[in-house]
């Protein structure tokens, strides 16, 4: 597949079908995780909980690789791995966001209370990192590539081989994380129903 | 593989990468256009992925191994 030619980005134009889907399937993990840990406080099943961690932490993962890779390209292209870019920062502090929430849960003892103040958090981190991921990065001036508008798109967007790639390789890594975080929540599920057997039967006849 | 292996390899990677980088223009990494740094993110997200399932796969052996005993 042909790719523009541009300067500095050269060849690196094609990490848009691998660094770009990354954050893409971060944020509709996180999304599944605000909409379970709305769910738990609705109906107070520890089963949402689970949901909802298993989604938050396949979430982390995925913000990590797409760190990372972003730290290795900007290596090579902005000749640092890190240079305090306003994306960069504001990346950096939603994740510390989301690490404290990982670490707020292991604080707690009571699964009751971490599953219901964790929840209440996570619905806080959610609303933050949007500012931080989609407003803030649109108000100022960033070196990232397709500044001024739309983060990941705007000069790839005219380039019709580029989209073909981009618009197959997006919903397949979104489809991969839900994968890794589905099997995560129907193992964390076997788990908590083997712990919890009489629960589960109370719950099952309820409904 | 044992854990301290897979750190090895994956702090050699690393090292490799950051130290191709000291030189302005004339390394490998800038190379064909950067298409280094192409192998390299794929590389990190091959190895970020397989290390998620290995510690998924212990993870389900220790279940397994509960569910015998």
């Amino acid at each position: 597949m042909p790719v523009p030619r541009l300067d500095i980005l050269n060849e690196t134009i094609r990490n848009l079908y691998f660094h770009v889907p990354m954050w893409f399937t971060m944020i509709v993990l996180f999304a599944c995780a605000f909409y379970y840990s709305i769910k738990y406080l609705r109906t107070g099943n520890l089963q949402d909980d689970i949901y909802a961690v298993q989604f938050t932490n396949t979430g982390i993962f995925f913000s990590i690789i797409g760190l990372l890779t972003g730290m290795e390209w900007a290596q090579f292209t902005w000749g640092a791995a890190w240079s305090n870019d306003p994306k960069e920062l504001c990346t950096a502090m939603s994740m510390l966001i989301y690490f404290a929430y990982s670490v707020l849960r292991s604080g707690l003892k009571d699964d009751e209370k971490k599953a219901k103040i964790s929840a209440v958090y996570n619905v806080f981190a959610f609303a933050m990192m949007i500012p931080l991921i989609f407003i803030i990065p649109r108000m100022v001036a960033s070196l990232h590539p397709g500044n001024g508008g739309n983060p990941a798109f705007k000069q790839y967007d005219l380039d019709k081989y580029m989209r073909m790639v981009f618009y197959a390789a997006v919903p397949g890594w979104i489809l991969t994380g839900v994968w890794i975080a589905t099997l995560k929540v129907r193992f964390e599920l076997i788990k908590y129903k083997k712990e919890n057997p009489f629960q589960f039967d109370f719950e099952k006849n309820c409904k | 593989m044992s854990k301290q292996a897979l750190i090895t390899i994956f702090l050699l990677l690393i090292t490799a990468t950051l130290a191709g980088a000291q030189t302005e223009m004339a390394d490998t990494m800038r190379s064909n256009g950067k298409i280094y740094v192409v192998v390299t993110v794929l590389a990190t997200i091959f190895a970020g992925i397989f290390a998620y399932l290995v510690f998924l796969d212990r993870k389900i052996s220790k279940l397994e191994k509960e569910k015998k005993s």
